[in-house]
């Protein structure tokens, strides 16, 4: 069996905004969400900006009690999947429930429950730590969370490939609703990543930028942290259009590689590997494609590594595909970011607007692609592809087509 | 049974709960408040930290309403007070 698939409900709480429709305002205005962090003591860190959900209370999405039971990166998931139910319109009956999937990402999980536990325990002299910080803690609170709150009772389960995870996630969703293992699917990531130890370890690895995040930019000086979530729900293409949903865009491949090489540099073959499987898996030439929500991290490697890739796989037709990085606005949310990213792609799709590279100042020869700089761009587009790359060299790109 | 002491019990239960503190009396079961064990784990740790004494695991698991959590602590704390006076 294969089907074509359908997006009938896109969630989002991330920086530039706490709802779908917030988040696309912000990206098609071309405003950049990243600011002074506020979770961490101003001063503490080589590098002062971040991308943050501004003034998040959880408590303003579910009850307290509730909210205990979830780190901030699970409680982002279930908040986003919530979104992404109520906007499809998508009833989940117990019997839809038990042909349903749950597929989440996320790098790090419940890792900022973790920090302030073991802070207690090893600073603060306490002995006890608190009885829910495994269930806080496990990566797939969030996926877990989300299919206790809907009954949701078919495949359920968390991806784990750091930067990559949320593509990794939405495309293996994606796959068993096309095949016919499930009948619809949330999926996407999650990630809470501002904890003082985990954003010590990022700022020893020294690719954090001190200002802002510029993707292709010759003045880029790295990433810029981000969190937050994104959920799809996923339906077949036939099943949507009979009910009359509201349909963003097609699901149309995924392709996936690894590198094979290094565990932090990235290696074009590697990109250039899953880019070509992806298309393969949609059956579009290359030519056809008209946009590229990029991986664009704003590190010197990435992104040259990544414009290499491009030009690898789609020759002449590169300089007339736009290439944008939506990072530069909600930061690189690591688990999350495949899921902002495609939520972003779906709704260009949908619109008929390119989020611009925001922040961008001069170009990068390393880096010649049409970047989309700073100004968004209204333009038909059939065909868009979504890159995420992730450290330890694994690949994943999902293929989009209008609807 | 102290009153002071059961107040106190009654409020680390009414703040992880997220109950108002009337709602709970010392005859209510765990599950008459509806705390399974998940909660009840929760309760410990908070009535542990509270009282800082330990509740070893076969008691803890006896627990199954607000008095005998109160008699329980009761019993920890006069223990802890004798070993201080001893």
């Amino acid at each position: 069996m294969t089907r074509r698939v359908a997006v009938t409900g896109i969630g989002v709480i991330a920086a530039p905004g706490a709802s779908r429709a917030a988040f696309w305002e912000s990206l098609r205005a071309g405003r950049s969400a990243i600011r002074p962090m506020t979770l961490v003591p101003e001063g503490s860190l080589r590098f002062p900006n971040a991308a943050e959900v501004a003034d998040f209370r959880a408590s303003a999405y579910m009850d307290e009690k509730e909210a205990d039971l979830l780190d901030r990166f699970a409680q982002f998931a279930l908040i986003a999947a919530r979104e992404a139910v109520v906007e499809s319109g998508f009833v989940v009956t117990t019997e839809l429930g038990a042909r349903m999937a749950v597929v989440t990402g996320t790098s790090t999980g419940g890792q900022t429950s973790e920090d302030r536990e073991f802070y207690s325990l090893y600073a603060k002299g306490v002995t006890r730590i608190h009885p829910l910080t495994i269930p806080r803690t496990m990566a797939n609170a969030g996926a877990s969370c989300i299919a206790r709150q809907y009954g949701i009772g078919g495949p359920c389960y968390t991806i784990s490939t750091a930067c990559a995870s949320a593509t990794h996630a939405i495309g293996q969703a994606y796959w068993m609703v096309r095949n016919g293992v499930v009948d619809s699917a949330i999926a996407g990531g999650s990630e809470a990543p501002f904890s003082m130890g985990f954003l010590k370890a990022w700022e020893a690895m020294r690719i954090v930028a001190p200002d802002t995040c510029r993707p292709f930019s010759q003045d880029r000086k790295g990433l810029i942290l981000g969190e937050g979530a994104a959920m799809l729900l996923l339906e077949p293409m036939e099943s949507a259009r009979a009910r009359g949903a509201k349909i963003w865009g097609e699901i149309a491949g995924l392709g996936m590689s690894s590198d094979a090489h290094h565990l932090t540099q990235p290696l074009a073959d590697g990109a250039a590997r899953a880019m070509r499987a992806a298309l393969l898996d949609a059956g579009v030439e290359p030519g056809a494609i008209d946009y590229i929500n990029a991986h664009g991290t704003g590190t010197q490697a990435n992104d040259a590594t990544e414009a290499q890739a491009i030009r690898e796989v789609f020759g002449a037709h590169a300089g007339k595909v736009a290439v944008s990085s939506t990072k530069s606005m909600h930061g690189h949310a690591l688990g999350a970011a495949g899921a902002l990213e495609a939520a972003a792609t779906l709704m260009a799709l949908d619109q008929g607007v390119i989020p611009p590279t925001a922040n961008f100042n001069e170009a990068d020869p390393a880096c010649a692609l049409d970047v989309v700089p700073n100004t968004p761009r209204v333009a038909r587009i059939e065909w868009a592809l979504s890159n995420s790359f992730a450290f330890g060299g694994l690949n994943a790109v999902l293929v989009f087509r209008r609807s | 049974m102290s009153d002071q002491l059961t107040a106190r019990v009654i409020e680390v239960i009414a703040k992880t709960q997220h109950l108002p503190a009337e709602s709970i009396t010392i005859d209510k079961t765990f599950a008459e408040l509806k705390i399974d064990s998940l909660d009840g784990m929760n309760i410990l740790f908070a009535v542990e930290s509270e009282f800082d004494v330990s509740i070893h695991a076969e008691h803890a698991a006896a627990i199954k309403s607000v008095r005998e959590m109160v008699e329980g602590i009761e019993k920890l704390v006069a223990a802890k007070e004798a070993a201080h006076q001893g």
